[in-house]
């Protein structure tokens, strides 16, 4: 039987389905008392709408493994950051052309920044990138495009 | 190993019979569901639904006005932008009025208090009501109300209470990119051709009597001067907007903007205050 660890942690993210919502750190916590499973997930953005995508694919995928009673809760703190994705979560990013976040900015007074961090491109590998727009199709990545290979690229950023 | 592929995380919804997708009569999934969200003792329950109210009151109408500019911002990559700005400030809303419900404890959750209260009953500052008159105002009123609510939201990170605290910790990692977009729109048009400047110190002009309300702080001054002297922009000294004996927009009074937001906000609500679909 696939443990319920294991049930939720295969549920895909509704936007980027080449990573788990383990890999991206959105899974939290998963906890068996008696036939009862809390499962524990947390927002990218406060205003992420996958997180009810994600909450309805976690109790079809655990009531297929055999639990029937889940409870879905959310957990606001710590606020979720990119340094949560995996390793492999960044892996399956960059071998889907997206390119994975570096390091996020620490806690504290947050100074103006007017510049973005340097991004490599996930096709050639060449840091020679430039941003498109700040914004992309979801609220956690960012358009850039390589001026070596001259391929666009979606860049998850870092939050 | 689960299939991954077999059915999509979207298709499962339309096998889900619980649907939480947000439109007003779906059925809302309580955005603090699992959190324990107890007034801590020693917080005055009362001053936290107000002060929750309030700056949920900022981000659902500021929200409201910046989802006007979909279909209608001058590029694509602007409008994706805007979007997803208010996109946030809508999940901030939610979370605030849940929270101001909660500590109100009158049973009040955000879909009463988004759709059911009167504009009196409103606290936004009057500063988020305008409607954008162009391009320059949307970016200049952007960098403004960011700088300001980041200030706000950092100092929140250690209130006494913890949910509050928590929707701005999270809050704050917003707010940083969005002022952050907003100034090099302000830099790039400030410093940019006579025109542009003229439009640029014409906008921030124009919204100045409104930020008196605001109670800029240090903080936020600073972040606003920085990128005023790279904008090459000026920084107003217009007198704040007059009162009405002494109310503002956190007293309920607002500026006439604010009902024709309100109608098109509320009015589906109001009209069919039971519909599911």
């Amino acid at each position: 039987m696939v443990t319920a660890y294991e049930a939720a942690a295969a549920v895909p993210d509704p936007e980027l389905p080449m990573v788990t919502i383990a890999d991206l750190g959105i899974l939290r916590d998963v906890r068996q008392d008696g036939d009862t499973v809390t499962v524990t997930i947390t927002p990218t953005y406060s205003g992420c709408p996958a997180m009810r995508e994600i909450a309805a694919d976690l109790l079809r995928r655990l009531e297929r493994a055999g639990y029937r009673h889940v409870d879905i809760a959310t957990e606001l703190s710590p606020p979720w950051t990119t340094d949560w994705i995996t390793a492999e979560g960044r892996r399956k990013l960059a071998a889907a052309g997206i390119a994975p976040p570096g390091r996020a900015r620490p806690a504290g007074p947050v100074p103006l920044t007017l510049t973005r961090p340097p991004v490599s491109c996930p096709h050639c590998g060449s840091a020679a990138t430039r941003e498109i727009a700040p914004f992309s199709a979801t609220a956690c990545k960012a358009l850039y495009q390589c001026r070596e290979c001259l391929e666009p690229f979606e860049y998850v950023k870092e939050f | 190993m689960t299939d991954f592929d077999e059915y999509g995380a979207y298709e499962s919804l339309s096998l889900d019979t619980d649907d939480h997708r947000w439109a007003f009569g779906t059925g809302f999934a309580d955005p603090l569901a699992g959190i324990d969200v107890t007034v801590p003792a020693g917080v005055d329950a009362a001053a936290l639904a107000r002060q929750c109210l309030a700056l949920g009151d900022d981000a659902l109408i500021y929200s409201h006005r910046l989802q006007q500019w979909v279909t209608r911002a001058p590029e694509l990559e602007e409008e994706t932008a805007l979007a997803n700005i208010a996109l946030d400030l809508l999940g901030q809303a939610r979370m605030l009025l849940t929270r101001a419900g909660q500590a109100e404890g009158n049973g009040r959750d955000e879909d009463r208090l988004a759709f059911f209260r009167d504009e009196r009953e409103f606290r936004n500052v009057r500063l988020v009501e305008r409607a954008d008159a162009d391009f320059a105002e949307l970016t200049a009123r952007l960098l403004i109300f960011s700088a300001w609510r980041l200030a706000v939201f950092q100092a929140l990170t250690t209130n006494e209470d913890p949910v509050l605290a928590a929707i701005a910790a999270k809050a704050v990692k917003e707010l940083t990119y969005h002022r952050d977009y907003a100034a090099g729109w302000v830099i790039r048009l400030g410093d940019g051709t006579d025109l542009s400047h003229a439009k640029m110190q014409a906008a921030v002009e124009t919204l100045w009597p409104l930020v008196g309300e605001l109670n800029l702080g240090k903080e936020a001054d600073a972040a606003l001067d920085a990128v005023f002297a790279a904008a090459t922009l000026t920084r107003p000294s217009a007198v704040p907007a007059a009162t009405v004996a002494g109310k503002a927009g956190r007293d309920g009074t607002h500026t006439e903007a604010m009902g024709y937001i309100l109608a098109e906000l509320q009015s589906v609500a109001r009209a069919h205050p039971d519909a599911t679909w």
